[in-house]
């Protein structure tokens, strides 16, 4: 092989939507030598989008910026403004909000595993194919995302860039006779969920293991979803707050997007699934944890490729604490806490599904957004996901290059990049010298 | 008001793919609020037809699948990208059960063409799928449509009324 010269290789079908993006590879006597990575647009637009608009704008303006994951926008936008006005929001609201976050997951691991992850355990180019001959799994997916769309419509008014999520809580809080059918739904889900969590841990899965330093939110006593404090397993604890203080976004030569990084500590660091679960495992519920001991993970998961399984754990993990909170729900007294704007600056986490995800807002005295700031979750991880791609392709150098394309396009997937924001084609340019 | 029985009734869903905040993209959103326009003084008024459902979509395939699932005639409207462009320009393209495969290109990269594959091999594809395009010339961040494709917004509408019931 190393007579090749520069090679393109074009492979479509990471994700969708507009873009451009690839991946450059550069081999020099059976070393990999660089590895570059481009798939995830900086939502710059939308920060420059939010100066100028009221402080009740961003909720609805920022869930635009991801289709699969609004709601995860939404919240980190809420809570960043009401931090900015200077109100908290009542348990109920807190519960609401929680609630309409777990149909976010639901719904988005369940796209992840069925309709993209799954597909490259089994040998299949896709859902398409997948479905073809086990039409029954994909409809086990279908159904847990039908169930996750009813969730989101209920609480969220609308499964789509949910519509009833304002700053202080919701337009209208729904009925406890409302939530009940949902209850009914959501506990035959449990079904399918647990069903997942088994069909995934059968997959095999290369021997692979990260050591990054993971990020993720903690809230102790459950798991973390829709609020907590930041910690990192190398002994980070911060709080939303102090989130700039300690990531710290750098611009690379050959990329529109920022790299993250912690600061003070050397390497790439990674959230999401892998890190949620790792710093967060013992705070599972129990039908989760008893899954994810079933599925055989042990306390700690850093092998990127078994993501699935935490992915299918973690919905576990959201139904049973959307179920939770429907049996404990007592209607709030007012579906909004006021939130009267007030000069200052708000930070607002929450974890999307991909992971941390961070927003600040400064308001004025009359509640106008001065200046916005959005760090996703693809952007922390891509530095990570770049090195991981380092190690993984350097154990590969034997295969062809339609091989290699397609085994790096399965390992870019584990770490489920934003579909929405991330690239339309992947594109692998290798160049073996 | 007792009509026809609700098992009888013909489903009917229009859905409107795209992001407003990705100028030309927004073009299926734009459609469906003009529908909406429409049909609020209808739906004021004495009830005639089964209304007709509005779903906005980010194109992703099963999202796109649980909207038609189970429809009579699902119309989707949505923005492509064409090589060579002729911004503005309309498309349409009919599908029943039996057409024989087909990949429409759309700004949502294979989004839709992966959401008729999928439906076909669920048997969830709906007894009849209109596509209606508009060539975008500008899907990039940013909001408002580029001089073409506003002015293809109103017989992209009128097109999509002559096909609903």
């Amino acid at each position: 092989m190393t007579h090749r010269g520069d090679r393109t290789l074009a492979a479509a079908g990471l994700a969708r939507v507009e873009g451009e993006g690839g991946m450059y590879v550069r081999v020099s006597d059976g070393q990999v030598e660089e590895v570059r990575l481009d798939i995830y647009e900086p939502p710059r637009f939308f920060e420059a989008f939010l100066a100028g608009r009221a402080y009740t704008e961003p909720p609805d303006i920022t869930a635009r910026i991801c289709g699969i994951c609004p709601v995860a926008y939404q919240t980190s936008a809420c809570w960043a403004i009401e931090a900015a006005c200077g109100v908290s929001l009542p348990g109920p609201l807190g519960d609401l909000r929680r609630l309409l976050y777990c149909g976010e997951w639901m719904s988005s691991h369940a796209l992840h595993i069925y309709m993209l992850h799954a597909p490259d355990f089994l040998g299949y180019p896709g859902a398409v194919e997948l479905a073809r001959d086990h039409r029954e799994i994909v409809e086990r997916g279908l159904a847990l995302r039908r169930v996750a769309n009813s969730l989101m419509e209920l609480v969220g008014g609308r499964s789509v860039h949910p519509v009833n999520v304002r700053v202080g809580g919701f337009y209208r809080a729904p009925s406890a006779a409302e939530l009940a059918p949902l209850a009914d739904q959501l506990r035959r889900a449990l079904d399918l969920a647990l069903d997942t969590v088994r069909w995934v841990a059968g997959f095999d899965f290369p021997d692979f293991s990260c050591d990054h330093e993971l990020l993720a939110l903690r809230e102790p006593g459950r798991y973390p979803i829709e609020r907590g404090t930041l910690i990192s397993s190398e002994g980070l604890e911060f709080t939303a707050a102090e989130f700039e203080q300690h990531v710290l976004e750098e611009q690379v030569p050959h990329s529109t997007a920022l790299h993250a990084r912690l600061a003070g500590h050397s390497g790439s660091y990674l959230t999401g699934p892998l890190a949620r679960y790792t710093l967060n495992s013992q705070w599972l519920p129990p039908a989760a944890a008893a899954a994810a001991h079933e599925a055989g993970l042990g306390p700690s998961c850093r092998n990127p490729f078994q993501s699935i399984i935490v992915r299918a754990v973690e919905i576990v993990c959201a139904i049973e604490e959307a179920l939770r909170l429907i049996e404990g729900y007592q209607p709030p007294a007012s579906p909004f806490a006021e939130a009267v704007p007030q000069a200052g600056t708000g930070h607002g986490v929450s974890e999307a599904p991909r992971g941390v995800l961070y927003h600040r807002y400064e308001l004025d005295s009359a509640g106008i957004v001065r200046s916005a700031r959005i760090v996703p979750p693809t952007s922390q991880n891509q530095a990570a996901i770049q090195e991981d791609l380092r190690g993984f392709v350097q154990d590969r150098l034997d295969y062809d290059d339609e091989r290699l394309t397609h085994e790096c396009e399965q390992a870019i997937r584990n770490y489920d990049p934003c579909i929405s924001c991330a690239t339309h084609f992947l594109t692998l340019r290798m160049d073996r010298e | 008001m007792t009509g026809a029985p609700a098992a009888a009734r013909r489903r009917v869903v229009v859905i409107g793919i795209g992001n407003e905040f990705r100028r030309d993209d927004g073009v299926g959103p734009e459609v469906l609020a003009r529908l909406q326009e429409r049909a609020d003084p209808v739906q004021a008024g004495p009830v005639q037809a089964d209304p007709v459902e509005l779903v906005s979509s980010d194109g992703e395939p099963a999202s796109l699948i649980e909207a038609w699932t189970g429809a009579a005639l699902a119309v989707v409207v949505d923005a492509v990208l064409a090589d060579p462009p002729v911004p503005g320009r309309l498309h349409r393209l009919a599908l029943d059960r039996l057409t024989t495969d087909v990949r429409p290109v759309s700004s949502h990269g294979l989004g839709l063409g992966e959401a008729i594959g999928l439906a076909r091999a669920l048997g969830r594809m709906p007894d009849r799928l209109i596509i209606h395009a508009v060539e975008a010339a500008d899907v990039g961040h940013g909001v408002g449509f580029t001089p073409a494709v506003a002015a293809a917004v109103a017989p992209l509408t009128a097109a999509v009324l002559r096909d609903l019931p």
